[in-house]
């Protein structure tokens, strides 16, 4: 069966450009980038290119950007080093309740050690309005932490507006951009970006491997200590096929960007129209225009999400869910939540991530299987338009709700 | 994740439906919790003479409805009654720890169908 991906948000395949750099410095070039010898040069120049690369994509200087292990690496370093490196001038954060784990569970960690949170609602479309931002601010106010893109339903907030008020305001803004660099322009000069995470592996590149940009100046600590690598900022022999690899994926992601945003743009939308005309009491979930181009996320009423996902799956569809049985625990995504989705909208919802490899065939094939799947597990449903939803029906194992 | 037994019966689900003149319905969970599962018992002669699901939830909680409607069909009330949800999860050849909460359900509402049915008959 010919198999179908829909979870790029999860992870991309790696290009193949950049899989065969990386072999060459695996295998060839394995010098220590920190040895003085030849092989040691050569990586060492590698690292550099590669930092290059990257600091391009982002409109940054190569100094202002430091390798680290991932996007969760990144978003820890950021929260935690500026925290820390800050704690005299305040001890309040401002960040907001759609946020990735990386982020939400350093912030709960940073709250045992003394500091004040503050998290954001959004509206229906997960959007982060700039007003709440300003109103949240106090004189302790040392960081402002913003997503860029949601990896759930591809909200892309108000990055620039965010950026100019805590420039004015003299407080550092740092944004998780791990899903929308490779599919957004940004320019961390022009958006007023001081601090941004991303990630090797949502970009064509390798697994764990990311950056974090960091804006000459600010004044962060290292949550790590060891030798002087990454400027003492990030110690540890660095990952040097990694971090080549990314710099590769950084380069396509340079070059192609364009024409992957109008690509995805344009099969995101015919999904989500025929997903529309085709399949009755859906919600699309997420801003409707301002999302990441290849982001499709609807909630399906009356029926839960993790059986939707096995059904296709076994149409060699692979896709995600915010239903709480994909999560692991009884509730179902946070960001939902936060959006005013009611738990059963939530439990119904099917997130499809496009990437560069997807085609038209792809999305005429989904759209002639989703309906039938979706027909015959709502046949199976007791819900449904009529139903009057039992808010308390004896559940042996949900007294705690 | 799954064994072959739940995909087979999450794939292929016995006796899904509604009975029309049932006498005995059980409904348990709620959409709060992700899953929710209604049971329609036709019995005769303390003997349930058939049964139907319909099921709101994941892989597990719609594998774990089938079999509990197959494991009680045929089967006098006092029986059905010792099916726990174990002995389905068991039958099914176990399910992850994780889905636990999905698959305590389908004894549970097999077992308010059955109340459900003798609360109505002692009218
Ligand atoms: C928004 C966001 N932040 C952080 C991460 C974590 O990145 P990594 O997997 O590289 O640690 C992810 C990955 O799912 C993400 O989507
Ligand atoms: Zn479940």
């Amino acid at each position: 069966m010919e198999r179908i991906y829909f979870d790029h948000s999860a992870t991309t395949p790696v290009d193949r450009e950049v899989a065969k750099v990386m072999l060459e410095y695996m295998t060839e070039k394995f010098g220590n980038p920190s040895s003085v010898h030849s092989f040691g040069r050569e990586t060492r120049k590698a690292v550099e290119e590669a930092r290059n690369s990257v600091a391009t994509l982002l409109g940054a200087a190569a100094n202002e950007i430091f390798f680290t292990s991932g996007g969760t690496e990144s978003d820890n370093l950021a929260l935690k080093g500026i925290a820390f490196a800050n704690r005299k001038k305040g001890n309040h954060i401002i960040t907001t309740a759609i946020e990735h784990h990386a982020i939400l569970h350093a912030c709960e960690y940073l709250e045992k050690q003394g500091f004040t949170v503050t998290y954001l609602p959004v509206d229906e479309n997960a959007m982060v309005n700039v007003e709440d931002v300003k109103n949240a601010i106090t004189d302790k106010t040392i960081l402002i932490s913003v997503m860029f893109a949601n990896n759930e339903v591809g909200t892309i907030q108000p990055i620039k507006e965010i950026g100019q008020l805590a420039k004015e305001k003299k407080i550092y803004f740092h944004t998780d951009a791990v899903q929308a660099v490779g599919n957004c322009h940004i320019d961390v000069n022009e958006l007023n970006i001081d601090v941004l995470s991303l990630s090797g592996h949502k970009i064509y590149g390798p697994k764990g491997i990311g950056a974090i940009y960091i804006r000459k100046g600010v004044k962060i600590e290292s949550t790590q200590h060891g030798g002087s690598q990454e400027r003492k900022l990030r110690p540890g022999t660095e990952n040097v096929p990694g971090i080549v690899g990314l710099g590769k994926a950084a380069e396509l992601a340079r070059i192609e960007l364009d024409q992957r945003i109008s690509h995805l743009t344009n099969l995101r939308d015919k999904l989500i129209k025929g997903i529309q005309e085709k399949i009755p009491d859906i919600k699309l979930n997420g801003h409707k225009e301002i999302r990441l181009p290849g982001n499709v996320n609807i909630s399906f009423f009356y029926v839960e999400g993790e059986s939707l996902l096995l059904n296709l799956d076994l149409k060699g569809i692979a896709a995600s869910s915010g239903s709480a049985c994909t999560s692991g625990s009884l509730d179902p995504s946070h960001v939902l939540l936060a959006m005013g989705l009611t738990h059963e909208v939530a439990h119904g919802s099917l997130r499809l991530s496009l990437g560069r490899g997807n085609t038209e065939a792809d999305i005429n094939y989904c759209l002639e299987v989703l309906p039938q799947i979706l027909e015959r597990l709502r046949s199976m449903s007791p819900l449904n338009a009529n139903s009057k939803l039992a808010a308390n029906n004896p559940c042996s194992q949900c007294d705690h709700h | 994740m799954y064994t072959e037994k739940v995909m087979d019966h999450f794939t292929n689900p016995r006796n899904v439906g509604e009975i029309e003149n049932a006498n005995g319905v059980g409904e348990v969970g709620n959409a709060k919790c992700g899953d929710i599962m209604r049971i329609y018992l036709d019995v005769q002669d303390d003997i349930i003479k058939d049964v139907k699901f319909k099921t709101f939830g994941c892989g597990a909680a719609i594998a774990t409805s089938s079999m509990v409607t197959e494991l009680v069909m045929g089967k006098t009330l006092d029986e059905a009654l010792k099916i726990s949800n174990d002995a389905v999860a068991e039958a099914l050849d176990g399910l992850p720890p994780a889905k636990m909460h999905c698959s305590n359900l389908a004894a549970d509402a097999l077992h308010e169908a059955i109340k459900d049915y003798i609360s109505k008959k002692g009218k």
